[in-house]
């Protein structure tokens, strides 16, 4: 019996083992991030594109030259609170490494080697460019430091086991597009856009249980985590939107009935108003092919 | 200009100022009425933005006088007295109908400056539009923007 037992713990740990070295977390090497010079005006549209300072800016304020966190999430797995991304080299990312940076932002994991909160849109972001994430990292790095300490995430257990969220990772996070159809320039030029940079399908896609994404269900809409209130059905066959309309409201957050974006959309307006007109048009067309099959 | 844009930011601070002082003990008829003439307020800017907003994507050719009219109104609409319709106890926890967050009544509401916010870029807009189409497409933007600076925070997103 007591045999039997230690077996099944050996093979108990073998297993375990095994599971944490496949959902380890993964890294951005050096390699992949070299060869691109780092061109911090493009990366002010990557900003832009990506949406951080949405996320990042204290809670209320405008101003997106500031990221000392601190806005709250609240989600079915606990309170989540943004942490400070400023160059500040205590509080915020100012002495990390470039490949340190990317490694948060295209892997979820964090310099010392933990997984991030899915929270935070890695699962989207696994998707973009390095190039662009490096003119990113130069953006930032010219942004104000600011001694605002990042406030812990209020997560209970199991949550709060952040081994787990390797597990998590394999499951629900997936570098390969959601739309996998021949694409032409403009329409893969949105699909960059929605699919990995402005990580539209975070809020605009159900999730299960687990919190992963319901890709079956892509920009279909969803609850608001914490709030009453829907994000809108995307696909194109129920927004019933022109490609001029996606852009004026991109632009200026009026709809065709000249409401206005609210809540959450505020923000992200603010940010896809900087956009050049050939990002908006270009996820206009790609928005207008989901759901038109 | 500098004038009238000081004239508008009073009258809307005024406006907003006496949303804090109205009387709290108005009959349910006069609540429902308030909400009721809010939304036609809205409607009017929709309306008024609509012409500005077809010249901007080009749906209608750009006539300055017309998008000069729809900005004027826009304007006017901004600097009419508010307080009126919008009553403490007309939020959408206090009643059906609406989706006015109490945030907008609550200590430390920034509600006045959103609101001023609102008049600067009307009359920046009324600027603009009299000018050419390219000043009416980059108004449009901070425009309706400031339509978002009250419905981020103040107006409940649709169920």
């Amino acid at each position: 019996m007591k045999r039997i037992i230690l077996i099944l713990f050996i093979v108990g740990c073998v297993v375990a083992t095994i599971g944490l070295v496949i959902t380890r977390p993964q890294r951005v090497s050096a390699e992949t991030l070299a060869g691109f010079t780092p061109d911090a005006d493009r990366g002010k549209l990557v900003y832009a594109a990506m949406g951080c300072a949405s996320c990042h800016m204290a809670p209320g304020s405008d101003d997106q030259t500031r990221l000392p966190g601190g806005k709250a999430f609240l989600t079915d797995f606990g309170t989540f609170y943004a942490p400070n991304i400023s160059s500040d080299p205590e509080h915020g990312i100012g002495d990390w490494t470039d490949e340190q940076i990317a490694t948060a932002v295209l892997r979820g994991t964090s310099p010392d080697n933990q997984h991030y909160f899915p929270v935070f849109p890695y699962g989207s972001y696994v998707r973009a460019n390095p190039s662009d994430v490096v003119d990113l990292i130069a953006h930032l790095r010219t942004l104000e430091p600011d001694q605002t300490p990042s406030r812990a995430h209020d997560v209970g257990f199991p949550f709060n086991i952040r081994a787990s969220l390797g597990g998590w990772k394999l499951l629900f996070t997936d570098p390969d597009w959601i739309v996998t159809q021949d694409l032409t320039e403009q329409e893969e030029r949105g699909r960059l856009l929605v699919e990995a940079m402005g990580h539209c399908g975070e809020c605009h896609t159900p999730r299960n249980i687990f919190g992963g994404m319901k890709t079956d269900e892509w920009l279909a809409g969803a609850a608001i985590p914490g709030k009453k209130g829907r994000t809108p059905d995307l696909r194109a066959p129920s927004l019933e939107w022109s490609a001029a309309d996606i852009v004026a409201y991109l632009k200026t957050g009026l709809t065709p009935e000249y409401d206005s974006a609210g809540g959450e959309m505020v923000d992200v307006i603010a940010n896809t108003s900087q956009l050049p007109d050939s990002d908006l048009s270009a996820i206009a067309a790609y928005l207008l092919l989901i759901g038109a099959s | 200009m500098r004038k009238s844009l000081i004239a508008g930011l009073a009258i809307a601070g005024v406006a907003v100022g006496a949303i804090a002082y109205a009387d709290n003990h108005v009959s349910d008829a006069q609540k429902e009425a308030a909400v009721k003439a809010r939304k036609a307020h809205m409607t009017l800017y929709a309306f008024n933005l609509g012409t500005l907003g077809a010249m901007a994507k080009e749906e209608m050719p750009y006539d300055a006088a017309a998008a000069t009219a729809a900005a004027d109104a826009i304007a006017a609409l901004a600097q009419l007295p508010q307080s009126g319709y919008w009553l403490p106890g007309t939020d959408n926890q206090s009643m059906e109908k609406t989706r006015a967050l109490p945030a907008i009544w609550a200590d430390g509401s920034d509600v006045g400056t959103k609101a001023g916010d609102l008049v600067k870029a009307a009359m920046e807009m009324q600027t603009a539009a009299a000018m050419d189409l390219d000043s009416l497409k980059a108004a449009m933007g901070p425009l309706g923007a400031s339509c978002g600076g009250c419905h981020k925070s103040f107006r409940q997103p649709d169920e």
